[in-house]
């Protein structure tokens, strides 16, 4: 019992590895834009798509392949931002303003999805590896080789992350933006500038996750619909906005999600989720890591 | 004729182009897309009435639309209850859900709201996969198919969706027109002044949210016999439920009626067209559609094509009612009946060591002061010394960590703003809070709801205090086309039109002009002869020793002196922690001219 107790919590440790990635990406975006984007996880299907054709037409390791979506993104990010988000305004009313940005995501999003449907066809698709068959050992509890390696990667990734917005000059910049966007622009900060890096930098990271996921998770146009709302799920945990809370949050939901086997059949394992996502807004809807209180 | 018959002649001539439309179209799938129509236009107007008038963003509205659907199924499958009845069922289950959802959810503000109403439809998804019901088949019932809802002829579903849309037109005019839909176009525009001004926004949600979750239901039971036949958990909890929903209603325009019907009369036979000779080879061109749409109406006409069209047709004519202006005849007087002197001169609000401290910051601390029937009390102290704070714990915005404030010899610490409002204190706010998308009258008549229940009543009353305050002529307008001075005036009339017994004025005087101040002053100073007692906070000693007849005076959160106003501007405490220690050793030189000033009976 106890060794099983382990082995969920080592699966659910693993996976949760690459939703705390995926999610970091969002709350940057949240944290710096306030916007909450619903086209997050369809960026995601990209990164697995883009992962694929390196692989199959290049002959490109997914995890290598995975970090190369990084730039093609970043630029995608850059240019959707000057060409959309940054011409939705709300009037000057924030709250208008975050309305009709999420709904714009949520536009991008169904354009993407269908249009990958369209293109690349439903059928789901997958990356042939040695490695995704295969699983270390360690005493009684088995850890699945793909799912390791991504784990490994998207902690360095995300702690690259962490480095480059403590660190860097441009990361320091991109935090004063989200703290505080007129005084930032009072220190010659160009705020809306930092939109688009804060826009392209997220949806690289949660490309980049995507990438990591296709290791072990097969390849189709849907798939976006079941990881925005773990995303959203673990960014609310961790408080919207909070990239350490965020990270957090992504771990506690591959936990949650792997512990909830135990009680409850497969059918049902997200509604552990989603019943943790709701006990956490209603309890503390600020999150675990928020700073501020909702204000009412 | 009026605009309240207007709106129904409106509704008549929809039906009526429904009615046409249904028995002038002959092919089949022409009428399938007709039924679709009305029934997404039911849909749209469903959300509308929490979405659009109460501005709570649900993305989990089609929970209700499946609960609609699967329950009325189920009992027909199950029960063999004819689906007239079972979407009774449907209904009450909807509504019941919307209750469950709504008591904890609506603790949640903004964009909280939104994302917890994406988890219901998902859990309620999971849940029916789990129990087994990925496809529950309508019973087939030959025999009877009008008992049944199985028409052969499909002008009968043409009429069942478009009696659906025309109920659900008349109750959205309804809560329109009624006391509700002001309420949730207040709280829309700005839910602490909506509390503040008596509206209760957890209880109006909820019946705005109620109501929205029972046409839902109905389309969804509809939708399942006309459209589905096998209801799966995709079809009616699914992600494309709620995206035709949004599309309709943002292309359209959230907030009208009309919109939703504007919406749906667009896209959905566009969408189905293309779906139809195109799917085959493009599948997902629908959601390529309405992704693009939702994409478009946000960057060029994000209130709507409604509101868009509306907005470029009232430009031409509307530039005569901005020019007039009557003189303005000021009087507070008989705004409201003047209550009974309180027995004894007891005090009317006793503020009993108050205390509030935010994260470490002491901002109030062990604050006590009366205040007396038609007495105009200032509250004075520099930037920073809790003035406002005090009337947020007053007015029921905060709760004090210690300490109690009782009204007319009653504890009201820890009631709801809006509970506080109705029993008789009104306040104003420094910033102003105005609902910048009513108009002036119609945000004093949110004030006026509390004491009439009629909106005509409360409009008569709005235009009564709008008119005393000289503003009778900037009734039609919205509150951006005015003045400082008349914006004030309008938080004035809008609070004295909830019939209080005492107001909190904060910082009323702010930003005015030497006349704006005199006129403000002279208009303050008539409210005791009204029966109405005033507490005001000012940072400006000069404007306060003129107007109050006492003063409280606060420093870092810590009451510092008391009484009239002559003692404490001599007082030295207060001297120093006003204007410093400079000031005072100055001021001693040269008491006199203090003593001059200070001319009040």
């Amino acid at each position: 019992m106890a060794s099983e107790l382990t082995q969920y919590v080592v699966t659910g440790l693993l996976v949760g590895g690459v939703y705390a990635l995926m999610s970091i990406g969002l709350a940057l975006i949240f944290g710096v834009m306030r916007v909450v984007n619903f086209a997050q996880g369809d960026f995601m299907m990209l990164g697995m798509y883009l992962t694929y054709f390196y692989a199959v037409a290049l002959g490109i390791d997914p995890l290598l392949g995975a970090l190369v979506t990084i730039p093609p993104f970043f630029l995608a990010g850059l240019v959707l931002h000057r060409v959309f988000l940054a011409r939705v305004t709300g009037g000057g009313d924030p709250n208008r303003e975050m309305d009709a940005q999420l709904i714009l995501t949520l536009g991008m999003s169904l354009i993407i999805t269908n249009a990958t449907t369209m293109i690349l066809s439903p059928t789901p698709r997958a990356i042939r590896t040695t490695y995704a068959t295969q699983a270390f050992a360690l005493g009684p509890v088995l850890l699945n080789q793909a799912r390791t390696y991504a784990f490994v990667m998207a902690i360095l990734l995300a702690g690259a992350m962490y480095a480059f917005l403590t660190r860097t000059d441009l990361g320091k910049a991109l935090r004063a933006a989200a703290d505080d966007p007129e005084a930032a622009s009072y220190q010659g900060i160009n705020v809306r500038a930092m939109h688009g890096v804060a826009f392209g930098v997220g949806i690289a990271l949660v490309a980049a996750a995507g990438g990591l996921l296709a290791t072990y998770y097969p390849i189709e146009p849907n798939v976006a619909v079941n990881f925005i709302v773990l995303m959203f799920v673990a960014v609310v945990l961790g408080g919207l906005g909070s990239i350490p809370g965020a990270f957090v949050g992504g771990l506690a939901i591959g936990l949650v999600q792997s512990l909830t086997l135990l009680v409850l059949p497969l059918q049902l394992q997200n509604v552990g989720v989603f019943v943790a996502f709701l006990v956490v807004l209603y309890v503390r809807p600020q999150g675990l890591f928020g700073r501020r209180a909702r204000t009412v | 004729m009026s605009a309240r018959a207007r709106g129904y002649v409106a509704i008549a001539a929809v039906v009526l182009v429904g009615l046409v439309l249904t028995f002038g179209i002959s092919e089949r799938y022409h009428h399938r897309i007709l039924t679709l129509v009305f029934l997404w236009a039911t849909m749209g107007l469903a959300w509308n009435i929490i979405s659009g008038y109460a501005g709570q963003i649900s993305f989990g509205h089609q929970a209700f639309f499946g609960i609609g659907a699967y329950v009325t199924v189920l009992l027909a499958a199950k029960l063999k209850l004819i689906p007239w009845i079972g979407m009774l069922g449907g209904v009450g289950a909807a509504v019941l859900a919307a209750v469950l959802i709504g008591t904890p959810t609506f603790r949640l503000a903004g964009i909280y709201f939104g994302l917890a109403t994406l988890a219901y439809p998902l859990i309620f998804r999971i849940v029916m996969d789990y129990l087994g019901y990925q496809e529950v088949a309508i019973p087939m019932m030959r025999e009877q198919p009008g008992l049944f809802m199985q028409f052969e002829d499909p002008r009968a579903f043409d009429l069942l969706a478009l009696g659906i849309l025309a109920a659900t037109l008349v109750l959205s005019r309804l809560v329109e027109t009624s006391r509700l839909g002001y309420s949730l176009r207040a709280i829309k525009e700005n839910e602490q002044a909506a509390e503040a001004m008596g509206v209760n926004s957890f209880r109006c949600k909820m019946y705005a949210y109620m109501l929205s979750a029972a046409p839902a239901a109905v389309a969804g039971a509809v939708y399942a016999h006309a459209i589905l036949f096998v209801v799966t958990p995709d079809a009616v909890f699914g992600v494309l439920v709620i995206v035709q929903t949004l599309t309709v209603c943002l292309v359209g325009g959230a907030g009208t009626l009309w919109g939703p019907l504007i919406g749906a009369a667009i896209m959905i036979p566009v969408s189905e067209t293309l779906d139809s000779t195109l799917g085959d080879k493009l599948p997902g061109i629908q959601g390529v559609v309405y992704g693009a749409a939702l994409m478009a109406v946000m960057m060029f006409a994000p209130e709507g094509l409604y509101w868009r069209v509306r907005s470029v047709w009232s430009g031409r004519g509307g530039e005569a009612a901005r020019t007039t202006r009557p003189t303005p005849v000021f009087a507070v007087a008989s705004v409201t009946p003047a209550p009974a002197p309180r027995a004894s001169g007891a005090p009317l609000l006793e503020v009993r060591g108050i205390s509030k401290a935010f994260l470490g910051l002491q901002a109030l601390s062990e604050v006590s002061f009366d205040v007396r029937e038609g007495e105009i009390l200032g509250i004075i102290g520099p930037n920073g010394a809790g003035k406002t704070t005090l009337f947020n714990v007053l007015n029921g915005f905060l709760l004090p960590d210690r300490g109690e404030v009782r009204w007319l010899g009653a504890p009201i610490t820890g009631l709801e703003p809006h509970e506080i409002c109705r029993r008789g204190i009104g306040r104003t706010f420094q910033v102003m809070r105005v609902f910048p998308r009513l108009t002036v009258e119609e945000n004093v008549m949110v004030g006026a709801f509390v004491r009439e229940g009629a909106p005509d009543r409360a409009r008569a009353r709005a235009q009564d205090a709008l008119a005393r305050m000289g503003l009778g002529g900037r009734a039609c307008l919205v509150p951006t086309g005015l003045t400082t001075l008349e914006l004030r005036l309008m938080e004035l009339a809008r609070c004295l039109a909830t019939a209080p017994r005492l107001v909190l004025l904060d910082e009323p005087l702010a930003g005015l002009s030497s006349d704006g101040v005199e006129l403000m002053s002279s208009m303050i100073r008539q409210a005791p002869a009204a029966g109405v007692t005033v507490a005001i906070i000012e940072h400006t000693m000069h404007a306060m020793v003129k107007l109050a007849d006492r003063l409280v005076v606060l420093d870092q959160g810590r009451p510092l002196a008391e009484g009239l106003p002559g003692e404490v501007t001599r007082n030295p405490i207060v001297i120093e922690a006003y204007l410093g220690k400079r000031w005072l050793a100055r001021h001693l030189a040269t008491q006199g001219a203090i003593d001059a000033q200070d001319h009040r009976p």
